[in-house]
């Protein structure tokens, strides 16, 4: 699998470089880097507006990424697939368009201290906006909610419930379809964050009931720039775009205006057209091997991770032991993450140190900040076992002042 | 590991593990509250912290008749950071501020690569290393950058944040 991915085959500081900050950004496959390189060797044009042959072709590459996106996501229809920068201008999108325009004082947006910053802030500077209340999901001490929870605290005043089906720190993995069933009940729409699920698991928006569900392509394998926001379609119906300009209009006085139809109304601009291509491509790559055995490998390496770095005296690790997605986040008795990142990155060793853009989840837990080594399909076990090895290192050379 | 060691020098994990002026300067006689103040002595708090890594720092400053009486400190953070701080606070402390601000400019220089002596404070020297790790430059020079806004500022409280 690392034969696919030519970033992989490099040396760092001398060793073979052993890439663990997936639920940060993945690695880019060749048939992926491959595809943006011909779309711009010999398609590119604008999208939706060239008579042109180059403009034809460019919007074919366009749009048949996003039939692939919503046969993907096994959304009802291409109309329900917007494309954005990624997660958090997706999220950014439900909360400025749908809430925004829909919410009034009295009404209650429930979310989760789990989540990053982008499915946080935009729910509460929407709370601010309206006069609705930001409500929170308590989390148990694993970092898991309970469905007895979240029927508690979602009320017939509820009309968003917003929750990732990830944890990009935790590694929790949110039960999606029973919270739906929750928050439907009570008459609220369900956002999902699909940032950390998309590349690793299967997703059925449909199967799932979600209202509306973010993703970013470069997570996914896909270049960075391009993201998705799935909603269902009578629910976009409803929305007001919140971005004016070219590609989004149908016709244009001097004093009023009309938008297209869906999806387009909301992609106002030249659109990543490159980037959608990219993705479309991952999608095709990811699909080959198959998510659910995507989804095998990594909770196979979670567990072997787990079960080598809980042998280190001293270690600490955060969210679930059992049933949970394919990262660990951790800290190596009193040495800082920081340091930890960096002595593992002169092995050759790429993990994330810091919040993670989870603050409040930083507090909750009691920690100014961790380290997290994440999976992915092109992850082996010898990879683990260089982690593991490498943090032994780093505690002999701290311990031994 | 030779580039980790020239990192985290003794003289570092020592800084980190056994900081110097770690507290926050006593109430009473010494100072006056900000408000208070027309001239010396004047007592400064600032509060700088780095957004990507959450390292943070409240460095509180003692100055009379132009001179750094005393220094003191708080926070959280790596060893870098942490270490970087309590050498500061050692070195700035009973210096005019014109020296004081000399000193931050040397230690800009160091993190830059370049040659840059601090006599009866070589500690300080040991995180040359630094410049090597580009990503924990910002580590090193949270606490001079702390110093810098504390002596500018002269008096007064000031709250920011690290870019």
């Amino acid at each position: 699998m690392k034969a696919e991915f030519p970033i992989l085959h490099q040396e760092i500081n001398g060793h073979p470089l052993v890439y663990l900050d997936n639920a940060a950004t993945t690695q880019k496959p060749r048939s992926v880097l491959e595809a943006v390189r011909k779309y711009y060797e010999w398609d590119n044009a604008n999208v939706h507006r060239g008579v042109h042959t180059l403009g034809s072709r460019a919007t074919d590459a366009y749009e048949g990424a996003r039939e692939k996106v919503a046969r993907f996501l096994n959304a009802a229809s291409t109309r329900e697939i917007v494309f954005t920068r990624g997660t958090t201008a997706a999220l950014n999108l439900a909360a400025s368009g749908y809430a925004r325009q829909t919410l009034r004082e009295g009404d209650e947006i429930v979310i989760t201290p789990m989540e990053h910053h982008s499915n946080l802030i935009p729910w509460q500077q929407a709370a601010k906006a309206t006069g609705a209340t930001l409500k929170y999901i308590p989390l148990q001490p694993d970092g898991t909610v309970t469905l007895a929870d979240v029927e508690s605290t979602v009320t017939p005043n509820t009309k968003i419930v917003a929750i990732t089906c990830v944890s990009n720190v935790l590694g929790t993995v949110n039960p999606i379809a029973e919270i739906a069933k929750i928050a439907h009940r009570q008459g609220a729409v369900i956002v999902v964050d699909g940032a950390q699920s998309t590349p690793h698991m299967k997703v059925d928006v449909r199967a799932l009931d979600i209202d509306f569900y973010a993703l970013s392509g470069h997570k996914m394998c896909a270049p960075t720039g391009i993201g998705v926001l799935y909603g269902k379609a009578q629910l976009l119906e409803r929305m007001e775009p919140i971005e004016f300009g070219g590609e989004m209009i149908d016709f244009v006085e001097l004093y009023d205006s009309t938008w297209k139809e869906l999806p387009w109304k909301f992609e106002g601009g030249t659109p990543i057209i490159a980037g959608a291509v990219g993705l479309g491509a991952a999608i095709d790559f990811l699909e080959q091997i198959g998510l659910p055995t995507i989804e095998a490998h990594e909770r196979k390496l979670v567990r072997y991770g787990m079960e080598r770095l809980s042998a280190i005296d001293g270690l600490t690790m955060y969210g679930p032991r059992e049933d949970r997605a394919g990262l660990i986040t951790f800290n190596l008795g009193d040495v800082h993450p920081h340091d930890v990142a960096t002595v593992l990155d002169t092995e050759g060793i790429a993990v994330r140190a810091g919040h993670h853009c989870c603050q409040p989840l930083m507090k909750w837990l009691q920690v100014s900040a961790t380290a997290r080594a994440s999976f992915y399909l092109y992850n082996t076990e010898q990879d683990v076992d260089r982690l593991a090895e490498a943090l032994v290192k780093t505690k002999e050379f701290f311990g031994d002042e | 590991m030779s580039n980790l060691d020239d990192l985290y020098r003794r003289v570092i994990m020592d800084h980190y593990k056994n900081p110097r002026n770690k507290g926050t300067l006593a109430d009473g006689s010494a100072g006056r509250l900000p408000e208070q103040s027309t001239e010396s002595p004047t007592r400064v708090t600032v509060n700088l912290n780095n957004p990507t890594c959450g390292d943070r720092i409240s460095l509180q400053l003692q100055i009379e008749d132009g001179i750094v009486k005393d220094a003191k400190w708080g926070g959280e953070g790596c060893s870098i950071s942490m270490s970087s701080a309590s050498m500061m606070s050692d070195a700035v402390k009973g210096k005019p501020t014109a020296e004081a601000l000399e000193l931050a400019d040397k230690f800009s220089s160091l993190m830059q690569g370049k040659e840059a002596e601090f006599d009866e404070y070589e500690d300080i020297e040991a995180l040359s290393g630094v410049n090597k790790f580009p990503a924990r430059i910002k580590c090193a020079t949270l606490a001079w950058n702390a110093l810098r806004k504390g002596v500018e500022q002269g008096h007064g409280q000031h709250e920011g944040i690290e870019q």
